[in-house]
């Protein structure tokens, strides 16, 4: 029984990094900027909240720096992307190494410690909520465990998935948004400037993933460490090709990869009928699950239709 | 009763518009005055410049010089939202429409008047109602417009420019897309717009549009409005007349041709676009050794997918191409059709003819390079490559004649020597050519005149596709013209320019 | 000659733009170095001393610049097809498995078959690890992209549940294959020692480098002596111009791919057969990913990828002695340099051309 409060728990800590990087990238993505580089944001974020609530000792102003570190690459890639129309996978790729190598050197020169922060207090860090006086209720408190055990910055991940929906849907900005992400000529013959939609755009990226980077080190953990976010920005990737784009499926597929995640680490591997599946096939199956879909095996993954090409206006 | 404006301001007046890019004078000096409430139709030959002039009134190109006035009153568009918020709309020619998004969101796109869509979208929905009613323009608010037909989907069109509140209504070549029915209703539609107060401008190079509903049509030709006439006091041999010009017949000495054995034998060509319209729709015709046969007609006009289906780059949706007694439409292979005798000169030669990162010589082999005699089996010898570049661009005059200068960095008309001299010199049975003068300087357009009669002297077949009508006629032996995917006659060499046009512009189908 | 305006002449596209590229991408690496508080160019003579002032340093430069050939000639033959290849890493991981599988499983055989064995099966496993990518973007459109990220995932949990269950002796407590002991291939060390009796300084550097200079030479062959490179320079450059010309898209995507593979595979001949002697994890350690920078800077020619191996060589090598001279930079510093490498070399390839432009032509007009 505990174990599988915890391992619930646990599902919703794993999922919620792939959350917020899945929205950044559904952010991006439906305005046609294609982001390769979730990844680094996250990772140079998590390394600025780890390293500004050491320094500064609050949580908030890491993340707030977090915040303004993951922007700032988001508009390295917007410049590379919408200005100067450069290939949008090569920035990406750029970004990711530059973030890597960016959080080791200056985390190594600042507290010499090999790249890695100082451990942070709690006061330094998102603490998870708690109330002790429930945990011994039948049913309330397993149930106050897996879903009222998390930090805020969780339930700000969770809320952004209606806000997400709501916005594209319902929104003049979400109209648009998508439109330029489908057919940017259409979105230029209304008189609507196509580079301050996808610049916008990929300001939320940024903002959403340096709330994810924030999360990974000053909330699920606390310090950070190299390669931190360890393919997550990836997974969310694959979690937004599984939920074709969209909102909710989004956080339906990163539940179902967080959980995976969660399943890989509490056990040496999971049992199926007495058959015992090594713990490295459970971490495959998100991306195994993302290829059969792109191969149009199970249901079929649309991409934005102009997400990628830089939009150049005729002749 | 219509469309006179007499004694009202126009509802546009361009004055005196001139547009260059580059060396291309796209509008010389053009005046020109659209009666408040009356259909104005547009008609010209391709680049005749009639949508350069339509896309700076709409704000998408500006303007060298010249003044534009909208009831009277001069104004500056600087960008499709000037233009919008002046009362103009545009339908142009490829939709601009958002394709996974409903008619609704199509139409409120631009025009949401808060930051909210919901009111917008309740609006649009009433007046879509509304406009439904007034204008016979139903279509489902709530369909994806991606999965409408293209009837529909430019309804969605001239809706999203009413519902911006467009009083003058751009449509450019609206009818290219539609079938028969479509097209009727569509004047219908612009009929009931004129009725109710609204400016139609259309843009076309059909004859029977312009005589079945405008009111006063302007000519363009080469940059300028040649003439403006009302409808109702012209006809469709004059408009013809003045479309295509009284053009001399370029300088091409050539000998009656001595027709041989047929060579292409192409039966009841159909090839149908992904959405189901005949692009090439029931072709037949026959080209015989020693003679060109040209096939006129406005672009677009389905020669382009023709030539495909020919040279094997598309399958044929039903019909056959029997090429020395085989079918080659099978194969859709252009490898195998080259390897049975075929040569292709490709309508666009930056995009299809050669690979301008390449050098000169890589070009000269493209399409052939699997030839023994460039190399034994995998392997591909460069100094043979060489020297075949070195001799082909030597014979074609190609200049500079440097094998290792990339494609890219020759002059147009150079460039379309490079195309021809490799084709030719495949020794071809028969010879297609897609616009082989387009974009060329006319010393070089002499030479490849040249050499194409030269090829079918030898008793080569040739089969000549273009939109200049001059080339057509003074190079082929038989003339066919297309129009909306058919052949709608042919004619002898020299045929009277007026007749064709009117081909053309779909006026006269010949009992074919 | 007065060049027509906007058309630069063809050195400063080649030449002078790549080289303006790549200095901005050294000078914001230095102004990094700079802002940790030391000193760039003692920094850079450091990193050039670890790397080229011995020959040991110049031993691990030419050991890693062998890794770096590998992937990036993988990374530009698909470039060529107009394919992007960012499963460099995977494929070579799981290529570390055919070399280990050969190596190990048929050292009963006299090396010099098994050598060749397990370098073909190197090739295979790398090519059938990109062939499977290849193969869903022609016949299902999946981006290749996107799929070969996914598959250097698969690859990392694969290899590691290979290693694991199958690799791993029983009772070792090392997540590593068991030691190749007949068919490895020498280092320089070894041969010098073994053959020659002389000692030489150690270095991983083995004789992986010349199969490295003559993969180098077999692409530069295929893409430009051969009809099939033809076909895969015409795809990448001009897709619809190769339709026209007969060449089936299809076809090429999945070769290309697979060539691509086998090359990136190559990679672990060098480290797995040379170096380790067994299958260990992680041994690609990021090389997949500088190939990506290698053909790039190299502009997808062997020649100036080997060039490039050789730079990227030198900053790995010079980078760890740097990091031993001076603790405070770290030696992920590289892995900085890599990244504005790929963002000024590719991302923002045409940033300065205009600035260029206008500077050579206001000198023309002088």
């Amino acid at each position: 029984m505990d174990l599988y409060v915890e391992l619930l728990a646990s599902t919703i800590r794993m999922s919620v990094p792939l959350i917020l990087a899945c929205l950044a990238g559904l952010w991006s993505e439906r305005a046609g900027i294609v982001d390769i580089g979730l990844e680094g944001k996250m990772l140079i974020a998590a390394f600025v909240a780890a390293s500004a609530s050491a320094v500064y000792g609050s949580a908030w102003i890491g993340l707030i720096l977090a915040i303004a570190a993951s922007v700032s690459f988001a508009l390295v890639h917007g410049y590379a992307s919408i200005n100067q129309r450069g290939n949008q996978v090569v920035s990406g790729v750029a970004i990711n190494m530059l973030a890597a190598g960016l959080a080791v050197v200056l985390g190594n020169e600042w507290f010499r410690e090999g790249g890695r922060t100082p451990a942070l207090p709690p006061e330094g860090r998102f603490m998870p909520f708690e109330f002790p006086s429930l945990d011994d209720i039948p049913i309330i408190g397993p149930l106050e465990r897996v879903f009222l055990s998390h930090s805020i910055l969780a339930y700000a991940a969770i809320a952004l998935v209606p806000l997400t929906a709501w916005a594209l849907a319902r929104t003049r900005f979400g109209l648009r948004l998508r439109a330029v992400g489908e057919n940017p000529h259409a979105v230029d013959t209304a008189g609507i400037s196509v580079a301050a939609l996808r610049y916008r755009a990929v300001i939320i990226a940024g903002v959403l993933c340096g709330l994810s980077g924030a999360y990974i080190s000053t909330s699920l953990s606390s310090s950070f460490v190299r390669d931190m976010t360890a393919g997550g920005g990836f997974m969310a990737l694959a979690a937004l090709i599984f939920a074709n784009w969209r909102a909710y499926p989004a956080l339906g597929a990163c539940l179902l990869f967080g959980f995976l995640q969660a399943v890989g680490n509490f056990t040496q591997g999971a049992s199926v009928g007495g058959v015992q599946i090594p713990v490295q096939f459970i971490n495959m199956l998100p991306y195994v699950l993302t290829v059969v879909l792109l191969a149009g095996f199970i249901g079929k993954s649309v991409p934005p239709k102009a997400s990628g090409i830089p939009y150049t206006k005729d002749r | 009763m219509h469309g006179d404006g007499d004694g009202m301001t126009p509802a546009i007046e361009l004055i005196g518009i001139d547009k260059r890019f580059g060396s291309v004078h796209a509008n010389k000096d053009v005046t020109l005055e659209i009666a408040q409430g009356s259909i104005h139709g547009i008609i010209g030959e391709n680049g005749a410049g009639k949508s350069t002039l339509m896309s700076i009134l709409f704000g998408f190109y500006h303007a060298d010089k010249g003044e534009i006035r909208v009831k009277g009153q001069p104004v500056r568009i600087k960008s499709s939202s000037d233009a919008i918020a002046l009362g103009i709309g545009m339908v142009h020619q490829h939709f601009m429409l958002v394709e996974p998004f409903t008619v609704l969101e199509n139409v409120v796109l631009g025009a949401e008047g808060g930051a909210l869509i919901g009111p917008a979208l309740d609006k649009a929905r009433a007046e879509l109602t509304r406009l439904a009613a007034d204008y016979e323009l139903d279509v489902d608010p709530d369909a994806i417009v991606g999965e409408l037909p293209v009837g529909l989907q430019q309804r969605v069109e001239i809706l999203k420019a009413l519902f911006k509140g467009a009083e003058t209504l751009i449509l450019d070549e609206p009818t290219g897309v539609l079938t028969p029915d479509e097209a009727d209703h569509l004047f219908r539609i612009l009929g009931t717009l004129r009725e109710q107060g609204k400016t139609v401008i259309l843009i076309t190079h059909k004859l029977r549009e312009i005589m079945a509903i405008t009111d006063r049509v302007s000519v363009m030709r080469r940059g300028e409005v040649v003439a403006t006439r009302e409808t109702k006091q012209t006809n469709v041999e004059e408009l013809a007349e003045l479309m295509v010009g009284r053009h001399v017949l370029l300088r091409v000495e050539k000998g009656p041709s001595q027709p041989g054995e047929t060579v292409l034998d192409v039966r009841n060509l159909t090839w149908k676009d992904r959405k189901g319209v005949a692009r090439v729709d029931n072709v037949s015709f026959s080209v015989r050794k020693g003679e060109i046969v040209g096939i006129a007609g406005v672009s677009g006009n389905g020669q382009s997918e023709l030539l495909d289906v020919i040279s094997g780059i598309t399958r044929p949706t039903s019909g056959q191409v029997i090429f020395e007694g085989k079918d080659i439409g099978i194969l859709g292979d252009p490898r195998h059709v080259r390897a049975e005798g075929l040569a292709h000169v490709p309508e666009d030669r930056q995009h299809r003819g050669l690979i301008g990162s390449f050098d000169a010589s890589e070009n000269v082999i493209l399409g052939w390079h699997h030839e023994e005699a460039l190399g034994k089996g995998f392997r591909l010898d460069r100094d043979k490559v060489v020297a075949r570049a070195r001799a082909e661009m030597e014979e074609f005059d190609v200049r500079p004649p440097d094998p290792f200068l990339k494609s890219s960095k020759f002059s147009g008309g150079n460039q379309q020597k490079l195309i021809i001299a490799r084709e030719i010199k495949s020794n071809p049975d028969l010879l297609i050519v897609g616009q082989p003068t387009r974009g060329v300087d006319i010393g070089a357009i002499e030479y490849i005149h040249k050499r194409i009669i030269q090829l079918r002297d030898e008793g080569k077949a040739v089969l000549l596709v273009s939109v200049e009508l001059d080339e057509i006629r003074s190079m082929s032996d038989r003339i066919l013209v297309m129009f909306a995917g058919r052949i709608m006659g042919e004619r002898g060499p020299g045929a009277d320019e007026r007749e064709l046009g009117l081909l053309m512009a779909g006026v006269a189908k010949d009992a074919a | 000659m007065m060049q027509a305006r906007g058309e630069l002449p063809h050195w400063v596209d080649v030449g002078l733009i790549p080289l303006i590229n790549l200095a901005v991408a050294l000078i914001v690496s230095g102004l990094v170095v700079l802002i940790i508080g030391e000193n760039p160019l003692e920094a850079m003579w450091i990193m050039l001393q670890g790397a080229v002032g011995s020959l040991k340093g110049w031993g691990y430069l030419l050991y890693y610049a062998t890794n770096f050939v590998f992937t990036g000639l993988a990374v530009a033959v698909a470039f060529h097809a107009g394919l992007f290849n960012i499963g460099g890493e995977g494929q070579a991981y799981m290529a570390g498995v055919g070399a280990a599988a050969v190596g190990l499983g048929l050292e009963f055989l006299p090396w010099p078959i098994v050598i060749p064995l397990a370098i073909l099966a190197s090739m295979a496993v790398g090519a059938f690890w990109a062939w499977i990518p290849g193969v869903l973007q022609a016949k299902r459109g999946s981006h290749i992209v996107i799929t070969t990220i996914m598959f250097n995932f698969i690859a990392a949990s694969l290899v590691g549940y290979l290693i694991n269950y199958w690799f791993r002796p029983v009772g070792k407590m090392a997540v590593e294959s068991r030691e190749i002991t007949g068919a490895y291939i020498m280092s320089f060390r070894e041969v010098a020692r073994e053959f020659f009796g002389v000692r030489i300084a150690s270095s991983p550097l083995n004789f992986s480098v010349f199969l490295a200079i003559a993969a180098a030479f077999a692409v530069w062959y295929l893409l430009w002596r051969t009809k099939l490179g033809y076909e895969i320079r015409a795809l990448g450059a001009n897709p619809s111009a190769a339709v026209y010309a007969g060449i089936r898209p299809d076809r090429i995507i999945v070769i290309a791919m697979a060539i691509s593979g086998a090359l990136a595979g190559l990679m672990a001949v060098n480290e797995i057969l040379g170096v380790q002697h067994r299958l260990v994890l992680g041994f690609v350690g990021g090389a997949g990913f500088v190939g990506i920078a290698v053909a790039l800077m190299g502009r997808s020619h062997p020649v100036g990828i080997v060039l490039a191996a050789l730079l990227f060589g030198l900053l790995y090598q010079g980078g760890s002695e740097l990091s031993f001279a001076k603790p405070e930079i770290n030696r992920d510093m590289v892995v900085v340099i890599q990244g504005l490498v790929i963002l000024f070399m590719g991302a923002l390839e045409y940033a300065f051309r205009p600035w260029v432009a206008a500077l050579f032509f206001r000198a023309e007009e002088k």
